[in-house]
């Protein structure tokens, strides 16, 4: 398998705070990798300079064998980097549908490849919504949702873009038990149909659940890669997470 | 689909039809003034037209996008001196070409505001587009070729062309075209990609980007149009005041105007400005006759905060169907 994602050496300060530390990060086509680490680690703003929405100062970050070094994020989420936003980001005044609508146009149809007509767009629209059980209230606002609908929304509204890769940045946060399932199998399923998932997480049972291989930051440094069941047993993992 | 909070008006006529009726309204309006045959009527619908370009304009960056523009009267009064500066230089220009060169100044002008100002966001932008208008006040107060502190007068015709007839029937007419091309704009806008990404812009920039939305490049867009139909709506106000000085044309009531008739109308859709710019504009005139021409400010001030407070959504959000 190919590395689909490649961050090499990446660096990130904010004034005097390095809150990134020469990350080097690979992740192979259809991987699920689980990313992990204490509150402030950078686990964020990791996702947020892959995505675009941050510069890094230091480093690259190459995508599908592609440099995306100065592209911005809605080039990226075009070029198939799709994510999810830890709090979830409806657009407050647009119908669900309409949520959805907003990547099909500006995504998929700002492709090449793709070519949607009106009609094509509002059938992918519910059906969108129907694969996270959110067709039935397709015309109503985002407003109206429970948590975990909008999680689910949001879920939605980054696969419509028709990503290669999918960050689910805390995607279970706040969720119960039977929730944490429901939004585990549905990113399985996603990952069965062929899409990379990077899954950061601080719900251990989901990630040790979903991941094939687990990372580790802390303080802005990856101190740990590998398989999910090494990688938790690490001394330096159990410092990080419980103190000496 | 059902009602889309983009367009506030139930599912009706769009794209050539629309704009075809449109058409129809301002032939019919116009024949009805032709036969009414009161200046002072016209006088007054130019007024109301002029809010109802000024205030869709307005909408299109403020309501649709959701950046609070400022600086009206910057691009107000930049198409207003175009023609005073054109009328020095080509005397024998028309005026319709006046108001296509009046665009096109103000929308360069849009465009460049939008590329300096609009990596800020919320109230920051709404200051720096409120400097915009002290700066273009200041270089006009200080420029002698279009009058300078002096101000400057514009030799009004006594008859209209083509139409015969008072010459403000002409500005009238020419008004209700542009009132007819600004809104089928706005229509078209708010359910194509654009008004999408607009609206997305408008509820989160962050994740409009995630989307695949090119916000700056939508932004710059927004701007330019709304700059561009501000200049227009003021490019026949030299013909219609016949004597402009900077105080008139960048008055603070333009600007408060055209913020405060979307925002009583409602700012979801095209209708929205319609509706706040005849019922403000015609109630500001019929006091400013009846009681003082002083109280017209104060009207749409007072307005503007009574429906903020009660109705965020305009008149138009009242009458639209609960979610």
């Amino acid at each position: 398998m190919t590395a689909l994602l490649e961050v090499a050496g990446l660096g990130k300060r904010f004034g005097g705070f390095v809150a990134l530390e020469s990350i080097d990060l690979e992740v192979r086509q259809g991987e699920r990798l689980g990313l992990i680490g204490p509150n402030g680690s950078g686990k964020s703003t990791l996702v947020n300079c892959i995505c675009g929405t941050l510069r890094n100062e230091i480093g690259k970050v190459r995508f599908a064998e592609e440099s995306l070094d100065g592209l911005s994020a809605h080039e990226r989420t075009r070029r198939g980097l799709a994510r999810s936003f830890q709090l979830p980001r409806p657009f407050a005044s647009l119908s669900l549908a309409e949520n959805i609508r907003i990547p099909l146009l500006y995504t998929v149809n700002a492709r090449a490849t793709g070519h949607l007509s009106r009609a094509a767009i509002d059938a992918r629209c519910l059906e969108l919504l129907g694969e996270v059980g959110l067709a039935g209230k397709a015309e109503r606002l985002p407003r109206d949702l429970t948590q975990i609908e909008m999680r689910k929304l949001e879920l939605a509204r980054a696969m419509a873009a028709e990503p290669k890769l999918l960050i689910a940045d805390e995607a279970m946060a706040g969720l119960s038990h039977g929730e944490v399932d429901e939004i585990i199998a549905l990113l399985i399923r996603l990952n069965a149909e062929g899409v990379t998932v990077i899954m950061i997480e601080h719900i251990m049972r989901a990630v040790m659940e979903f991941s094939q291989r687990l990372a580790v930051l802390v303080a802005g440094r990856k101190i740990a890669d590998g398989p999910p069941q090494d990688v938790v047993r690490d001394p330096e993992v159990v410092r990080a997470y419980l103190g000496e | 689909m059902a009602s889309l909070a983009v367009s506030g008006a139930a599912p009706g006529l769009r794209g050539a039809p629309f704009t075809l009726a449109l058409i129809a309204v301002a032939v019919v309006i116009f024949v009805f003034g032709r036969w009414f045959d009161s200046s002072y009527a016209f006088f007054i619908g130019y007024v109301v037209v002029q809010y109802i370009v000024l205030g869709t304009a307005w909408n299109i960056l403020g309501g649709y996008t959701g950046y609070v523009n400022f600086g009206i009267t910057a691009f107000f009064a930049i198409g207003a001196y175009s023609t005073v500066a054109l009328h020095k230089l080509v005397p024998t220009l028309p005026l319709p070409a006046m108001i296509v060169v009046s665009g096109v100044l103000a929308g360069l002008v849009g465009l460049g505001t939008g590329y300096l100002t609009l990596r800020l966001r919320g109230v920051f932008f709404s200051i720096a587009t409120l400097a915009l208008a002290v700066v273009v006040q200041t270089l006009i107060t200080n420029w002698d070729f279009v009058g300078g502190a002096r101000g400057a007068y514009v030799l009004r015709p006594k008859v209209a062309p083509l139409i015969g007839g008072e010459y403000v029937q002409y500005l009238f007419l020419l008004m209700l075209g542009m009132g007819v091309i600004v809104l089928a704009t706005a229509r078209a806008i708010e359910r194509s990609s654009l008004g999408y990404g607009f609206a997305a812009i408008r509820d989160d920039e962050g994740a409009a980007e995630a989307s695949g939305v090119p916000t700056l490049k939508l932004k710059l867009i927004a701007t330019t149009l709304s700059g561009g139909f501000m200049g227009m709506a003021g490019a026949p106000l030299p013909f219609y005041v016949t004597y402009l000085d900077p105080a008139s044309g960048f008055s603070l009531n333009y600007a408060v105007n055209a913020i405060a008739m979307p925002l009583i109308g409602g700012t979801g859709s095209w209708l929205g400005p319609v509706v706040g710019a005849v019922l403000v504009g015609g109630l500001q005139e019929f006091l400013r006759v009846t009681i003082s021409s002083a109280v017209n400010v104060l009207v749409a001030g007072v307005l503007m905060v009574a429906f903020v407070i009660a109705a965020p959504q305009g008149i138009v959000g009242l009458f639209q169907r609960k979610r």
